[in-house]
């Protein structure tokens, strides 16, 4: 049976300002009709820009060679029309983002609109008819109404349904799926999967599906294509890769997943940190001067408590405040409540009252971007909290702490004299740590600190937090959505949703017997893939 | 990589030396402005002697007065002396005339040479017909007005040097004041949140729906036609972009995770702003203010045309072109020069601007 | 939507009262008068002209009667040209200004939003460059450059124009004065629009178009409309100022228009028409902005009538 996609010696250079970049190195590999690929790696590996290639969707300064065929015609170097003959009806596509996906600017019924006519010589109002049908497939609850919404009034999973119903308005034989569900909630995340390979069985279509979660390949696919560093090291039946990696590399990524267990902490460790009724609300402006206001409850009565040496997970979906609480506790966000930190109690404290206990009370935050300051070095980042807790430390003593933190979070510390936007995100992380623990604090409040980055530096992190709290004692609130580094790393977790905690129990215990029913179907979204495939997602051989 | 690391500035000031158009426009601004700051000194001519003898002289590289310019002159003087110059020749630079007169001729009234722009002292060299006829050496006196001369014999050249001075330092003090404001304000603002911000920010925009130019002009009427109101007026009306535009950096800033991070460090607030914030606003405000200095020399130049700029006999680009402007048949040089100096700086003062604004945003390239 | 627009134009009331106030105030402080000659009038003469025109009531007095008078829609008499009222002079200046920036405007939106997106889909290409070195060249060389050169070449040179006069807006007499103000506008609508459709065509959604075989015509179509988004709000306030009269243009080409007016009330101290002129251009200014408002609510389905 010929491919749907033959792909053969695929070459991909970008011009960029620091001289050519090698992107991916003639690669080559084949998709089957009806057959669900994974082209799995990591960040930069070029498995995205492979498949955009194939395309003919490369950013402009980005060169192809080699040969793309699907169903026998040839992509690399078809002119522009060519291609837009055949995207759309013969391939589609759907991407990572679906906050920027669609056009904000026209409703999604003009856009869908739009996609069916131009394959199909169709009048409008047909064209809306089956606009409407289209909706109802991927399953948007009242479907003829919503045609008439713009993007920006839907939430992530139905834009991302959008998006699958307009690549899938002409039946396509193969559909690109980018990272489909990375920027989505795992619950909905399970939802999109399932639809996704319900209308594959319904319409027979070939997927590619390019992600960097090998959970989810082995839910989705038959055969996967490891790529890393623009080429691929390794191609096979799912089941094969799973139970006998042979390249070091894909061992790397099985074993990514953050392992290990945190060691229990003594009965008897003191309380460090108690907080009792939190409350946070904002005040949303509106008007000119800002006159009417509208509340908004992002943490609505929590209490938690931590013990030297304790990690709490605290775990929730986007929204349900987890972060908010864990701000609040360094009072980055507003709130009521009592938060006992070391016997003070910390909310009615100044500014400059507070500013001497913020020494042993730090926090590490998710955007390993966004949180170093661009303009300053790695040493005067690391080393600014000293200047304010410990003033009488001489340039060069604050100059030698800073090194002797970097060499804790394992940096070179001669890298202190670069700046941030000259390090990866796993390197910046670290960065951030050794800010944290140059001040040698009691408690660190981690927001999230691993989602930003990939799985096999996910688990280092994890392993340097872990071990940074063992040689430190330090206490951890460990903020997460991720359920599989939390069970890395906490003693106890709490699970948050709209502003309150909905479960709360030791790690192992509440993982094995989840009372609530939201902790149930977040475990089931989270968890359930990596064991068996999840019901009906089975793809057609 | 190096130890040594590079800063974002180092970064911005690489990717800027790669861009041609950026580096010789910067290139060319500073050749424009040491020409306008010393230039002034080695032209020879001050920028407010008139020569009456040379009026609207065309642009020449050759050294004044030109052959055909001499034999009028010396017409004109013999005329005076009521004598006739019957032979003229010249050597090198100085010229031998022989004169004569229906009478003896008044050594003194040789003075009309020396009171002349073309000419230096005359010697008489021989004497007869009892002084009819007097052979004298005048010798010539030299004069470069590479671009000409206006309608009073004023040297060009020096007057457009000059009037780059001042075109060149009100366009940079009002800008100082502009950006000083709008910086201070935009940062206040923006920092403060809140209905102080809210407050603040519709003053801003109640300013915006000033007719701007209209106040500019009513300012400039009725204060006096003064030098330093001239570039506080303008300031004093360009700041509120750049005051918008700082808040809108600010209060992205200040919801950047590496503020965040700083506040949980304890750093105060003087060291956030002067640390953290202010460093980052750096870059839109220097892009701006590239962009800013054409806006405020094209605004002076304007009202100078309308006649409400900078006073006779001290002189600006604006001023120059609009008395090229009224005297363009014929005189066209009057025009060209002091355009072509205006629309250069304007152009350079735009593409370093342009080519900044890559250099510190890499995203849009 | 209806209160939406009828809540910005009542928060545009405030405003205008602030224009009035500043104005009249900062004329009033300035030295000089209406009636300081050269030759100084005899006491008893000046006396009686300050009283005619209510120059000699305190100076609140006046300011309130001026508001009142305004409320009527009385801009008073001129107090240089005696013979016209404020509003007279206006009623003649305003269509002149405005046959000129309306051609202004509508070259200034067609061209440059046209070159910028032609410049934008050919991204560095000759094309591309060519346009942007037209844009610079029209933002930095200033129009009182402009005008009197195209006045040697068309008017005088090739005899095709007028060098100026208005002769009752025959379209011979409106061309070069429209082109000299369009050019600097078309110059920057085409750089803005060149830039922010530059940024659209990097947007997801746009690949998202292409990967559905929607190229070309579509993406063209999308990436202008989110470009628009800008240069809407840029022309606002640029075609009030422009309607209200160019200072310069009129004068280079002698049109009898609202910024004439105002230059040479100024220059008279003829403080009803100055105030007039402030007033008028101020109204323009504020329901452009509304209409900018208005556009950009129309164009952006994000902004919310609130």
């Amino acid at each position: 049976m010929a491919p749907v996609l033959a792909i053969r010696d695929l070459d991909i250079r970008f011009r960029t300002g620091a001289g050519e970049l090698h992107a991916v190195k003639r690669v080559s590999f084949a998709i089957e009709k009806g057959e669900t690929l994974a082209i799995v790696g990591e960040s930069g590996s070029g498995k995205s820009q492979t498949m955009l290639a194939a395309l003919g969707l490369l950013a402009a300064n980005g060169g192809v060679t080699g040969s793309a065929k699907l169903n026998g015609i040839e992509l690399v170097g078809a002119s522009q029309s060519a291609l837009d003959e055949l995207r759309g009806r013969k391939v589609a596509m759907i991407f990572q983002e679906p906050m920027t996906s669609l056009d904000p600017l026209y409703t999604i019924g003009a856009q869908l609109v739009k996609v069916l006519r131009r394959h199909k010589p169709i009048s409008r109002v047909a064209a809306r008819e089956e606009a409407a049908a289209l909706l109802d497939r991927v399953r948007i609850p009242d479907a003829a109404a919503r045609l008439d919404s713009y993007p920006h009034e839907m939430s992530g999973g139905q834009r991302q349904r959008v998006m699958i119903a307009m690549a899938l308005a002409h039946g396509p034989d193969l559909l690109v799926a980018d990272e489909p569900t990375t920027a989505l909630d795992v619950t909905i995340q399970a939802e999109i999967l399932e639809l996704l390979g319900a209308l594959q069985r319904e319409l027979g279509m070939a997927i590619a599906f390019i992600t960097h979660d090998l959970g989810l390949v082995r839910r989705f696919a038959k055969r996967v294509i490891v790529m890393r560093g623009g080429e691929i090291v390794e191609h096979g039946a799912v089941a094969d890769i799973f139970s006998m990696p042979k390249h070091d590399y894909t061992k790397a990524l099985l074993d990514a997943e953050p392992a290990g267990r945190k060691a229990p902490v003594a009965a008897d460790a003191p309380i460090v940190l108690t907080a009792d009724d939190i409350r946070v609300e904002y005040e949303i402006l509106r008007g000119m001067f800002g006159r009417r206001t509208l509340m908004v409850k992002a943490v609505d009565g929590v209490s938690i408590a931590l013990r030297a040496g304790e990690t709490l997970g605290l775990v929730g979906e986007s929204g349900s405040g987890k972060s908010t609480l864990a701000r609040s506790i360094v009072r980055l966000a507003p709130a009521t409540g009592l938060v006992r930190f070391e016997d003070r109690a910390l909310l009615p404290l100044s500014k400059s009252e507070i500013r001497p206990i913020r020494k042993t009370l730090q926090m590490v935050f998710q955007d390993p971007y966004g949180s170093l300051s661009p303009r300053m070095s790695v040493g005067e980042i690391v080393s600014e909290g000293l200047r304010v807790h410990e003033p009488g430390l001489t340039a060069s003593q604050r100059d030698a702490r800073a090194a002797s933190a970097l060499e804790e979070v394992r940096l070179d510390p001669e890298m202190r004299r670069r700046f941030p936007h000259e390090f990866s995100g796993g390197q910046r992380q670290r960065i951030a740590i050794a800010r944290a623990i140059v001040l040698r604090p009691k408690l660190v409040i981690l927001d999230e600190p691993t989602s930003a980055l990939d799985r096999t530096i996910q688990k280092a992190i994890v392993e340097l937090l872990r071990d940074l709290q063992a040689r430190h004692g330090l206490a951890y609130l460990f903020v997460s959505h991720d359920l599989a580094t939390v069970r890395a790393m906490a003693d106890r977790i709490a699970v948050m949703k709209d502003g309150k905690i909905v479960e709360e129990g030791e790690t192992e215990s509440l993982l094995a017997n989840p009372r609530a029913d939201y902790t149930r179907r977040l475990l089931a979204a989270a968890f359930t893939g990596k064991v068996e495939r999840v019901k009906g997602i089975e793809p057609s051989s | 990589m190096s130890t040594a690391g590079n800063s974002l500035w180092a970064d911005a000031a690489r990717r800027l030396r790669r861009n041609r158009a950026a580096t010789a426009s910067l290139a060319m601004l500073i050749l424009l402005a040491l020409a306008c700051v010393f230039g002034p000194m080695l032209v020879g001519n001050a920028y407010d002697r008139v020569y009456p003898d040379y009026v609207r002289v065309p642009p020449s590289l050759q050294a004044q007065p030109t052959a055909d310019l001499i034999a009028p002159a010396v017409e004109r003087i013999a005329s005076r002396l009521r004598a006739r110059a019957t032979d003229i020749s010249r050597d090198g630079d100085t010229l031998k005339i022989v004169l004569e007169a229906p009478r003896a001729i008044d050594e003194r009234s040789l003075a009309f040479f020396e009171r002349s722009d073309l000419f230096a002292a005359a010697r008489v060299m021989s004497r007869e017909d009892d002084g009819k006829r007097l052979t004298v050496e005048v010798p010539l006196e030299r004069n470069y007005f590479f671009f000409g001369t206006d309608g009073n014999g004023r040297d060009l050249l020096a007057r457009t040097l000059i009037a780059g001075r001042v075109s060149l330092a009100i366009g940079l003090l009002a800008t100082f004041v502009a950006i000083s404001i709008g910086v201070v304000y935009g940062a206040v603002a923006g920092f403060a949140g809140g209905r102080i911000d809210a407050l603040m920010m519709r003053a801003v925009d109640v300013l915006y729906s000033l007719p701007f130019i209209f106040f500019v002009i009513m300012l400039v009427v009725f204060f006096g036609r003064n030098f330093v109101l001239m570039f506080i007026a303008v300031g004093a009306v360009e700041w509120l972009d750049m005051a918008r535009i700082v808040r809108g950096q600010t209060l992205s800033l200040k919801r950047r995770e590496f503020v965040a991070a700083a506040e949980t460090l304890g750093v105060s607030a003087t060291g956030i702003l002067t640390r953290h914030i202010v460093p980052n606003t750096l870059g839109p405000v220097v892009v701006y203010t590239t962009l800013l200095v054409p806006k405020v020399i094209l605004l002076e130049s304007f009202l100078s045309f309308l006649g409400l700029g900078v006073q006779e006999p001290m002189t600006s680009w604006g001023v120059l072109i609009a008395d090229g402007a009224r005297n363009i048949q014929g005189n066209t040089h009057l025009l060209v020069f002091p355009a072509i100096f205006l629309t250069t700086t304007l152009f350079c003062l735009n593409f370093l601007g342009d080519g900044l604004r890559d250099a510190l945003d890499p995203r849009d390239r | 939507m209806l209160g939406f627009v009828l809540r910005r134009f009542l928060s545009a009331i405030p405003t205008l009262f602030v224009v009035i106030t500043l104005s009249f105030f900062l004329m009033r402080l300035a030295p000089g008068g209406p009636f300081d000659l050269e030759r100084p009038l005899e006491a008893k003469i000046m006396e009686n002209l300050q009283r005619a025109y209510g120059l000699d009531l305190p100076l609140h007095e006046q300011y309130l009667r001026y508001l009142g008078n305004l409320l009527r829609g009385d801009l008073g008499p001129s107090f240089f040209m005696r013979d016209f009222s404020v509003a007279q002079i206006l009623m003649q200046g305003l269509p002149v200004s405005m046959a000129l920036g309306g051609g202004a405007i509508l070259l200034a939106l067609v061209l440059g939003a046209g070159l910028g997106a032609f410049a934008a889909m050919r991204q560095n290409t000759g094309a591309d460059h060519a346009v942007v070195g037209f844009a610079t060249a029209g933002v930095t060389i200033p129009n009182f450059v402009v005008a009197p050169v195209l006045q040697i070449v068309f008017g005088l040179t090739l005899a095709w124009l007028p060098v100026g006069g208005w002769n009752n807006g025959a379209l011979r007499n409106v061309i070069l004065p429209v082109i000299v103000l369009a050019l600097p506008q078309i110059a920057v609508v085409a750089r803005m629009t060149r830039a922010a459709m530059i940024e659209t065509l990097r947007a997801d959604h746009i690949r998202t178009l292409r990967s559905l075989g929607l190229g070309g015509r579509h993406v063209a179509e999308h990436g202008l409309r989110a470009a628009l988004l800008p240069v809407v709000s840029y022309l606002g306030p640029t075609a009030a100022a422009l309607l209200t009269g160019s200072v310069v243009v009129e004068t280079i080409f002698g049109l009898p228009g609202i910024g004439r007016y105002f230059v040479e009330g100024a220059l008279n101290r003829d403080y009803t028409l100055v105030m007039g002129t402030v007033v008028v251009v101020a109204v323009f200014v504020l329901v452009f902005n509304l209409i900018v408002d208005i556009l950009y609510a129309l164009l952006d389905p994000r902004v919310r009538y609130e």
